[in-house]
């Protein structure tokens, strides 16, 4: 764990961008072993997502909720925790929109879509502030309790959908009227799904960035998630600040629900499993280096090559499933930076004889 | 012993780093069969020089001879091929491993696909009795003693089929028994043909052990001296360059009203140990009272029940007049209560937060530095800035993280803190482990300056030199209780150590 730390929260950049690159080249190699034109490949998986206004906005849609889940991910790691469970706060966020926008119907619009939002983020903070507690508490570790966690909230959503929202004669529930779709841009996206949920997110890394670096509690936070014996020795209530980094790691999570059913569905499935936003989130969180403005890139990244992937299989008769090689070497490439360094080597000793890497 | 062959003869080796030269220039002859003592302040370039004879660092200039012959050790598995071995300093063993497995690791004897541990083991077993090592091989790692986990580092090399041991600061983490031990099994291995060097900064271990020592300052050899010619004021001034005073100087305390006051505490540990039996003492404004005892009789417990880190079942802790048994750290904090703790590691700094964070561990919430939950990124600095540059602390910048600084600036580190709070009671539990000479001086001469200013200042160490200096009363602790109080000018050596060992009990409230 500690290790992990010190690899994914090093602040340099030239790393990053040099794995990406050999995660594309390494997805070029696969390719030319399978017998397919990466160049091609590429160039469609691009082409797909900046062809047009359409699919531009639908890739923008597709990494909204990375960008909150990476956040909620990367905000529990700077806290000294992983949190796993960012699906099942994403699951919890989506309901709790869903039964305020369902439920509440009557009022209008500007109260029942903040209402519902702030619904699903505090949802989604209190359902992982189940399991800071219980780390704080009786010290459960949490990688356990999110993951159980997950399992809850997809059956419980499951079952608050069906009992109390369906739809009847479908597997999901009735149409939501509370919607977060940013309809102005309609003409100009040709009707991509893009909604609020993209603002919020990037005020959520403008919040997580402000928010662990330049107040009080943030630096609490930090203190507990580098030294927790230093912060008690200091004073600082470590419990509570583990409850509080899960519930507002949480919170990022529940509102990426809320921008799933009110901006993109308009609905909530009965899902058949776990639909695999928070597992997402810790790639995007750990390709970010858990910074903020990082994840966020990471995230513009990651959702740029899931959508474009299906250009790929469109355009160049490459299967999609491709796409996820070039993910994968990129994050194996982030966490074992020697490999990294090692490619890098020659161009950092012609800079600086001295330097030792 | 001088007509013994070299067996490692380094020639003017140099070695540089950005903005440093950690090493100058350095020639150092090692003789078959002795024990050569390398002694320099934390930071003089000890550990670089013998990096760099192990094969971990490669010199800019200079050469190496092994046995006569002029080598280039590129990397550690050249260097063992050539009878090098070192004991580093913080053991590179995996815990759950057991002994034998430790020992073979990287290089284990194959019984076709499989591991030969038995013949390992046999073979570890022969070892451990040719050196009188006393090691089971079968022991998990961390279910034996730190002593005994060094003494398989010493193994390591050993099955390597090291000559040429390296010593790298042995003692640092050993108790004085075990360290007793250790220096048996160096003569040990010496008797048997081994040659060591042995890195270290304390003077009476040089005394007792080596047969020469070089003193490096700043990258640059002083000298090479006959240990049996020279004392430890000439080594501690040519390691300082200048002249260190071992007896404190100080004038009588004046003792002022009670501080500290605690009367009858008891703790117990998690599985029902009593680790605070009924113990009781008193810390006055203006003296030093020193708690003298064996490590693990209750000091870090004592510690952590005066500073709110645990819990006491009964009993009571008062500060000047005031009870604060099981309040919160901050609490015990905001009464005015300084805390240089024993691990500055675990405890004392946030190791990856700046200087400049750190220095404002405990008073971040308050003002000026935080305002209306912001904090004054500023004020804070200009606080760190003043207090390094106050108390000397040797940094780059304050921007740098607290790991990158050695263990005697972080300690200063600490202290500026502890100190600047302006505290009524001044904790120092173990204030000069792990440091150097000159740093050891300064953190003494703190600690009575704050007694001089009319603070209360407890002092927990292990270092009997220390509390028989430093101290103005002494307690001896042992199982949990204050066993005897004395006046450092009426006691001696032997007479703390009987109650240390819990055979002798002498004045103040001993066995209340």
């Amino acid at each position: 764990m500690h290790k992990l730390k010190k690899i994914f929260a090093t602040d340099s950049y030239i790393v990053p961008l040099v794995a990406i690159l050999m995660g594309f080249l390494v997805g070029a190699i696969v390719m030319l072993v399978g017998g397919y034109d990466p160049v091609a490949a590429y160039s469609a998986l691009f082409k797909r997502v900046f062809g047009s206004p359409y699919d531009f906005g639908e890739a923008v849609r597709e990494m909204t909720p990375l960008m909150l889940t990476g956040l909620a991910v990367a905000f529990a790691f700077r806290s000294g925790m992983f949190n796993i469970g960012a699906d099942g706060q994403v699951i919890i966020g989506m309901t709790a929109a869903t039964i305020v926008g369902i439920k509440l119907a009557a009022l209008p619009s500007f109260l029942l879509v903040p209402l519902a939002v702030i619904a699903a983020g505090l949802c989604g903070g209190l359902w992982a502030g189940i399991a800071g507690y219980l780390k704080a508490k009786r010290g459960i570790n949490e990688v356990i309790t999110t993951i159980m966690l997950n399992w809850i909230a997809l059956f419980l959503a499951n079952f608050i959908v069906r009992t109390f929202l369906l739809l009847p004669g479908q597997n999901r529930s009735e149409d939501i009227p509370a919607s977060m779709s940013m309809t102005f841009l309609n003409s100009m996206f040709d009707n991509a799904r893009l909604h609020w949920g993209t603002a919020i997110a990037l005020a959520a890394a403008v919040f997580f960035y402000v928010y662990l670096w330049k107040t009080k509690q943030g630096y609490e936070m930090r203190a507990v998630g580098l030294n927790p014996h230093a912060a008690e020795y200091a004073g600082m209530n470590v419990g509570r600040n583990v409850v509080k980094a899960m519930f507002i790691s949480g919170v990022f999570a529940g509102l990426a629900g809320a921008g799933e059913v009110l901006g993109v569905f308009h609905f909530q499935s009965v899902f058949a499993a776990s639909p695999g936003y928070g597992f997402d989130g810790i790639a995007v969180a750990l390709l970010g280096l858990t910074h903020p403005f990082g994840v966020i890139l990471a995230a513009i990244l990651y959702g740029t090559l899931t959508y474009g992937s299906a250009g790929m299989s469109f355009g160049a008769d490459v299967p999609p499933e491709l796409i996820r090689i070039v993910i994968g070497s990129i994050i194996f490439f982030i966490a074992a930076q020697g490999i990294v360094r090692w490619v890098l080597k020659p161009f950092y000793l012609k800079r600086k004889k001295e330097k030792v890497l | 012993m001088s007509a013994a062959a070299p067996v490692v003869e380094l020639k003017q080796i140099t070695k540089r780093f950005p903005g440093i030269v950690a090493n100058d220039s350095i020639s150092l002859t090692l003789k078959k069969g002795e024990i050569h003592a390398l002694l320099g302040e934390n930071g003089a370039g000890k550990s670089t020089l013998m990096n760099i004879v192990f094969g971990l660092y490669q010199p800019d200039e200079g050469s190496i001879e092994v046995d006569g012959k002029p080598v280039i050790i590129d990397n550690p598995n050249k260097a063992i091929e050539l009878g090098i071995g070192m004991v580093h300093q913080h053991f590179k063993l995996v815990e759950p491993f057991t002994v034998t497995e430790n020992i073979v690791l990287g290089m284990e004897p194959k019984k076709g696909l499989k591991i030969d541990y038995k013949s390992a083991a046999e073979k570890v077993r022969k070892l451990s009795e040719q050196y009188g090592l006393q090691v089971n091989p079968n022991a998990k790692i961390h279910d034996i003693s730190v002593g005994m986990q060094q003494r398989v580092e010493i193994m390591k090399t050993l099955y390597r089929g090291a000559d040429i041991l390296i010593f790298d600061e042995p003692t640092a983490v050993l108790t004085p028994q075990e360290i007793t031990e250790l220096m048996a099994i160096m003569k040990r291995l010496v008797a048997e043909g081994k040659s060591i060097i042995l890195i270290t900064h304390k003077l009476k271990e040089i005394m007792h052990i080596s047969d020469r020592v070089t003193i490096i300052r700043r990258g640059k050899v002083i000298d090479t001296v006959n240990t049996s010619e020279t004392n430890p004021n000439e080594l501690a001034e040519k390691m300082v360059g200048r002249g260190v005073t071992f007896k404190v100087d100080k004038q009588a305390p004046h003792v002022g009203a009670p501080v500290l006051k605690l009367n009858n505490v008891s703790s117990k540990s998690k599985d029902g140990v009593a680790v605070l039996n009924g113990l009781s003492f008193e810390v006055k404004a203006g003296e030093i009272l020193g708690i003298a005892g064996v490590d693990g009789n209750g000091q870090s417990e004592l510690i952590q029940a005066i500073t709110g880190l645990r819990k006491i079942d009964s009993g009571s802790i008062t500060m000047s007049g005031q009870e604060i048994a099981n309040l919160s750290p901050r609490k015990i904090t905001e009464m005015n209560v300084s805390h240089i703790p024993e691990d500055r590691h675990k405890h004392g700094l946030v190791l990856d937060f700046t200087v400049s964070e750190n220095m404002v561990l405990e008073t971040y919430y308050k003002r000026p530095y935080n305002q209306n939950g912001f904090l004054k990124k500023d004020i804070i600095n200009e606080h760190a800035r003043r207090l390094v540059e106050q108390f000397d602390v040797r940094t780059p910048s304050i921007e740098n993280n607290a790991r990158s600084l050695s263990g005697g600036n972080q300690q200063k580190a600490i202290i500026a803190r502890e100190i600047d709070k302006n505290p009524t009671l001044l904790i120092a539990a173990q204030p000069t482990r792990g440091l150097d000479v000159g740093a050891i001086e300064f953190v003494q001469k703190q600690l009575i300056e704050q007694r001089n200013l009319g603070k209360a200042v407890l002092l927990i160490s292990f270092e009997l030199d220390e509390i028989m200096n430093v101290s103005d009363r002494i307690a001896v602790i042992y199982e949990g209780q204050i066993v005897g109080e004395v006046f450092p000018q009426d006691t001696n050596d032997q007479e703390l150590g009987l109650m240390m060992a819990g055979s002798l009990k002498r004045g103040g409230n001993a066995g209340a």
